[in-house]
């Protein structure tokens, strides 16, 4: 574990849904708006795809924090597949927040594909969240690149 | 058996060591002889339940499933109940013998002078010691329930993030990665376990830190809204790892975010393959309008 400069810039890991969250993120693109650049950008077929484990995957592979973002509850291009997400991270956060991995390092949200203006506001909450936790990366291993060096 | 009514008794046997005993499957019914119901029964059968049910791979047409009877306390019929609900056995095929249970003991290790044993912390917290809807129903009585009150929960959760992950990070950094704790816990059936998985390969056999976190929080959030708190993986645990203070806050959770105690409340699905459009929102993220 590795308890890196808090100051330095955070990379934040999202999991985009492909109908809503995606679109919105690229609408906030389209409309010239401005937001920060720590975040890299995963696209997945709906917001229940997310499995709890790539969450703790990216958090593995140095990810100073994670978003995961779909429909609003009702708008799902796969009718419940938000619902049933919402239980299961409901779940994970709280866990994961139990053994010691700060609430604001692991976030949820709804972003529908209108809201550019609601993604780019979301990613400077996240950014600046990450950015005010004292320790650095959580759960970071050797990186491949190390380890196939040694 | 001598009815012919089941193929195979899953029971206990005395164990090759003093103040132990040990799973045993009896087949007919002279062995039925080697069985012993005691407070040395800690193990949880109901692990060894998803294997004897498991189907060929190529259908096969002189297969037949088989019928299983198996000896039970109110913590093995929970975790029946949770494999019958996901279609792991049929309840038709298999007989459950429920046992009056007055909690188990282990007999602490390296203490030769502690001949009592200790009663076991799951079983002074257990909140349905009586096997719920047993087929054939011993005579005997059982340890009355606890009320779920989780005290060290709720104790670990006032503590400090870092001092969690403080906790967590000692007591995790101890796993050898011997998987003793999924081969004793019963909802642990999936025939190539995540943690096994290359391509993607979602933990390395390493003997890194980061992937025995990734592999516990993994295993354990695989038992969210399942998990019917048995402690077989504490006590099948060589190192003696604290899992309990981590598998109880699933359990409390589950308990109070969905209002479902795996193995009792007896809903069809498990909690996280369902959804209510009012669940609870409170712990996502609103960030303000531009």
């Amino acid at each position: 574990m590795t308890k890196s400069n808090a100051t330095a810039e955070p990379t934040i890991v999202a999991f985009l849904c492909n109908w809503c969250s995606y679109a919105g993120a690229d609408l906030a693109g389209v409309s010239r708006l401005q937001y920060p650049a720590n975040v890299r950008v995963i696209r997945v077929p709906c917001s229940g795809r997310v499995d709890p484990l790539y969450i703790i995957k990216a958090l593995q592979e140095g990810a100073d924090g994670v978003l995961v973002a779909g429909c609003h509850p009702g708008d799902c291009h796969y009718i419940s597949g938000n619902l049933v997400a919402r239980r299961k991270f409901a779940m994970l956060r709280s866990f994961l927040e139990y053994a010691g991995i700060e609430p604001e390092r692991v976030q949820f949200s709804w972003v529908s594909a209108s809201e550019g203006g609601r993604f780019a506001s979301l990613i400077e909450k996240v950014v600046a969240d990450v950015k005010k936790l004292k320790t650095g990366k959580k759960m970071a291993g050797e990186s491949r690149s190390a380890s196939l060096a040694r | 058996m001598t009815g012919g009514s089941v193929d195979c008794i899953i029971g206990f046997e005395n164990g090759s060591l003093p103040r132990t005993a040990r799973p045993c499957f009896v087949r007919n019914a002279k062995d039925a002889e080697r069985l012993v119901w005691n407070q040395w029964c800690v193990a949880n059968l109901a692990a060894f339940v998803p294997k004897l049910f498991e189907k060929p791979q190529k259908p096969r047409k002189d297969y037949k499933t088989p019928r299983v009877g198996i000896v039970a306390k109110g913590c093995d019929g929970r975790s029946i109940a949770g494999l019958v609900k996901e279609q792991q056995v049929p309840r038709a095929s298999i007989t459950i013998i429920g046992m009056p249970c007055n909690g188990m003991k282990t007999a602490p290790k390296g203490e030769k002078n502690n001949v009592a044993g200790e009663l076991a912390r799951t079983c002074i917290e257990c909140v349905s010691p009586a096997v719920m809807h047993a087929d054939i129903a011993i005579e005997g009585e059982s340890r009355k329930p606890a009320k779920a009150a989780y005290p060290r929960v709720r104790e670990f959760e006032k503590k400090s993030v870092a001092e969690r992950w403080r906790i967590f990070t000692e007591e995790i950094s101890r796993c050898i990665r011997c998987n003793a704790c999924r081969e004793a816990c019963p909802n642990c059936y999936c025939k190539v376990c995540f943690a096994d998985q290359r391509k993607p390969s979602w933990v390395s056999p390493a003997a890194q830190v980061s992937d025995t976190m990734a592999y516990h929080l993994g295993r354990m959030f695989h038992q969210a809204g399942r998990c019917v708190e048995c402690d077989a993986c504490v006590n099948a645990c060589p190192m003696g790892i604290d899992l309990r203070l981590f598998t109880q806050k699933l359990a409390s959770d589950a308990r109070e975010l969905f209002g479902c105690v795996p193995g009792v409340t007896g809903e069809d699905v498990p909690p996280l393959n369902a959804f209510k459009q009012d669940d609870s929102e409170s712990f996502m993220t609103d960030p303000e309008e531009r």
